[in-house]
């Protein structure tokens, strides 16, 4: 079905050269180990700034928000405006100068400056768990839809190679073009091939939201195509069973705002580490905003194709009879597999790999796989030549998301764990050395986790769970941190494992509905039923984050302060406002910010 | 950091816009384009991709020559950005 041609495999192959000819061409430049694990400090802002997206613009963004968009519609476009662009804002203006003026390495070492050497340890170690488990879920995700795409399979049959190695083939490529080009370059090569494959991806998947868009007859036609609260990004968010995605206000605007966004945003070493390579304080504040404004746009380009392909008509097997030359009868018949037949749109029905057949949920309607809805406009919409460049878009997108938790990890490994707790004292060509053999190490245990990745229908759900275990805590530390200067070490340590403690609990004794308990939750009893799973994540993330926040600040008020002269530059209140460059108001990082704000504000006015 | 990131992506855009555009142009009126609504999207998107990449070069090329006019680049902490 997929019929890939010279130009395809051209424009793939001209990429990848691409993508390794920026690792080596750095290699040279890669002396000491600040310039291969924080890129020298001296990067551009807006080279930052777009590798600060790109860095999440992973698996669960691009396949994720399509398929979120298929299931939820628009209501999924506020993991944009309540999830992301607010804790931008907040770690671009607020919290920047305190993780770029402390001068620490890494997210876990300002924990280490502000509080003590066990918060640090515990954060490194949690922290070094969760990107290679995200990278593996990332590399999964990839070898499973290059599968379902037959993208490899012309290629093995002309080989002669048995066609059950692709799922590993693709593992094995991504993985080695994801080393090579961070094993040369480190952080530098990461960030410009993540800025790289942020154009890609746009130049991929711009042309197709225009076909879709054009294909259903513009926005109106849109309109008319799917259900009306689909097109609704607030309309019906008062009430859990008014809504597509089950939630109420109070769980968006807590669970997904305050905690899930800000505790992603402002907390995870995987985005934070491209604003701390930049090259001043300025700069540095002004990454998150810069990569602020493509966010608010992207609703636009990832969750709208999942939309298109819900509202699109579904393909059926027909028969049409034509009469040819010279009165010759011709029957045409096309035929649609059966799960193609009794999916939505371009959303097929999910197939149970076991029996071959499609899946039904307990009331007789198929399984949808939504997973499948931004791969398949792809293939509907794109002829030869364009294909390739929207697969090479969406293997970019995979190896983005993946190159920069391989770089989180191999900085916290190396300066957070082995430097700290392995090997301390040793030559800086050491620990750079190091550095690039925890890239191999971190890459193999995603490869391992990429086998080990099952069981899960929509990989958005499944980040969010683990983010919501490890990061939906942390935002309570941070702000205790940085904004209370009394907050100590044994009240942060305590929280955080107070607060990974009350969201396990909390998934463990509360189950969505239509939901076996296990591994969607309530594996210890069943207390409450949410309306969805999301719902469920938002208040797990919810519990987490108060556990985190009153355990903290008991602990805090019985423990000792540390003296106040040891926390300037870590604690707001004691730190000297950011020094002004000599620019022009509208072009300080606070003009910036009310910019993103206003624009998207107007943005959640339109989607209403 | 003294590889401008916009001659490589420059470089690799304005190439894939050219591939693409030259493949749409042999191409024109064949049954392939049933898919994408009867449009040409290769000759389209090539020369968009083309025009970006192109003025991305540009771009690159001017930023390295003024660069090098300028002394090597200091970065200190606080200070205003340039070069690029």
């Amino acid at each position: 079905m997929l019929n890939l041609t010279r130009v395809d495999w051209l424009i793939m192959l001209l990429y990848f050269v691409f993508v390794l000819g920026i690792g080596f061409a750095l290699k040279r430049y890669m002396k000491t180990s600040k310039d291969f694990f924080q890129a020298g400090r001296a990067l551009p802002a807006w080279i930052c700034g777009l590798a600060f997206i790109s860095a999440n613009l992973g698996a669960q963004e691009v396949i994720g928000m399509g398929a979120s968009g298929a299931k939820y519609g628009l209501e999924t476009a506020h993991f944009y405006g309540i999830g992301a662009i607010p804790a931008m804002i907040f770690v671009g203006i607020f919290m920047m100068p305190f993780y770029y003026g402390s001068k620490a390495r890494s997210v876990p070492e300002f924990l280490r400056l502000r509080f003590d050497e066990k918060t640090r340890a515990l954060n490194a170690c949690s922290f070094a768990i969760m990107t290679v488990f995200s990278s593996g879920i990332s590399m999964y995700a990839m070898a499973r839809l290059i599968q379902a795409l037959h993208v490899f399979d012309g290629l093995f049959l002309s080989m002669g190679w048995p066609t059950e190695g692709i799922f590993t083939f693709s593992i094995v490529l991504s993985a080695v073009i994801v080393l090579a080009y961070i094993f040369l370059g480190g952080l530098t090569s990461a960030i410009y091939n993540e800025v790289l494959q942020f154009f890609l991806i746009i130049a991929g998947f711009l042309p197709l939201v225009l076909l879709g868009l054009k294909n259903i007859g513009g926005w109106s036609g849109l309109k008319a195509s799917v259900p009306l609260q689909y097109m609704h990004e607030w309309k019906g968010v008062a009430h859990a069973s008014t809504n597509p995605m089950g939630i109420e206000i109070i769980g968006l605007g807590m669970g997904l705002g305050f905690v899930l966004g800000s505790g992603y945003w402002c907390t995870d070493f995987l985005v934070i580490q491209t604003a701390m390579a930049s090259k001043n304080m300025e700069s540095a504040r002004r990454v998150p905003l810069i990569a602020a404004v493509p966010k608010i746009f992207f609703p636009f380009l990832v969750i709208l194709p999942g939309l298109l392909a819900i509202g699109l008509p579904t393909p059926h097997t027909t028969s049409a009879v034509s009469y040819g030359p010279g009165g010759a009868i011709i029957h045409r018949i096309d035929i649609v597999p059966q799960n193609v037949e009794e999916g939505r749109g371009l959303v097929p029905a999910k197939i149970n790999p076991v029996t071959g057949k499609p899946m039904y949920t307990a009331s007789g309607q198929p399984l949808l796989d939504y997973d499948m809805a931004t791969p398949n406009m792809l293939l509907h919409f794109f002829p030869t030549g364009i294909l390739g460049l929207g697969l090479t878009a969406l293997l970019a997108s995979f190896m983005s998301g993946m190159a920069g938790n391989v770089t989180a990890f191999n900085t916290v490994f190396t300066y957070d764990l082995y430097q700290s707790y392995i090997h301390k004292g040793g030559s800086d060509r050491h620990y750079m050395a190091v550095g690039r053999w925890a890239t191999v190490g971190g890459i193999m245990l995603s490869i391992a986790t990429a086998y080990a990745a099952i069981n899960f229908n929509n990989i958005m759900d499944t980040l969010q769970l683990v983010f919501s275990f490890v990061n939906a805590p942390l935002f309570a530390t941070f702000l205790l941190g940085m904004f209370w200067k009394r907050a100590t070490g044994h009240g942060a340590f305590a929280g955080l494992i107070t607060g990974t403690a009350a969201a396990m609990l909390h998934h463990g004794l509360t189950l969505p509905i239509e939901a076996r308990p296990g591994i969607h939750g309530g594996w210890i009893a069943v207390l409450h039923h949410y309306p969805s799973d999301m719902a469920q994540n938002f208040w797990t993330a919810i519990f987490a984050f108060s556990a985190n926040f009153l355990v903290t600040i008991v602990v805090s008020l019985a423990t000792k302060a540390r003296p106040e002269s040891e926390l300037v530059g870590l604690v707001h209140s004691l730190t000297p406002k950011p020094p002004r460059a000599h620019n022009v108001w509208w072009k300080s990082p606070e003009a910036l910010a009310v910019a993103v704000l206003l624009m998207a504000v107007a943005l959640n006015i339109f989607f209403y | 950091m003294s590889l401008d990131l916009r001659i490589p992506m420059g470089l690799m855009f304005t190439l894939v816009g050219a591939i693409l555009a030259a493949f749409g142009i042999s191409t024109r009126g064949s049954p392939i384009y049933a898919a994408s609504l009867g449009i040409n999207v290769n000759i389209w998107w090539g020369l968009v991709l083309l025009v970006f990449g192109l003025s991305m070069l540009l771009l690159g090329r001017r930023g390295q020559k003024r660069a090098a006019k300028l002394p090597p680049e200091q970065v200190e902490p606080g200070e205003a950005p340039r070069g690029h």
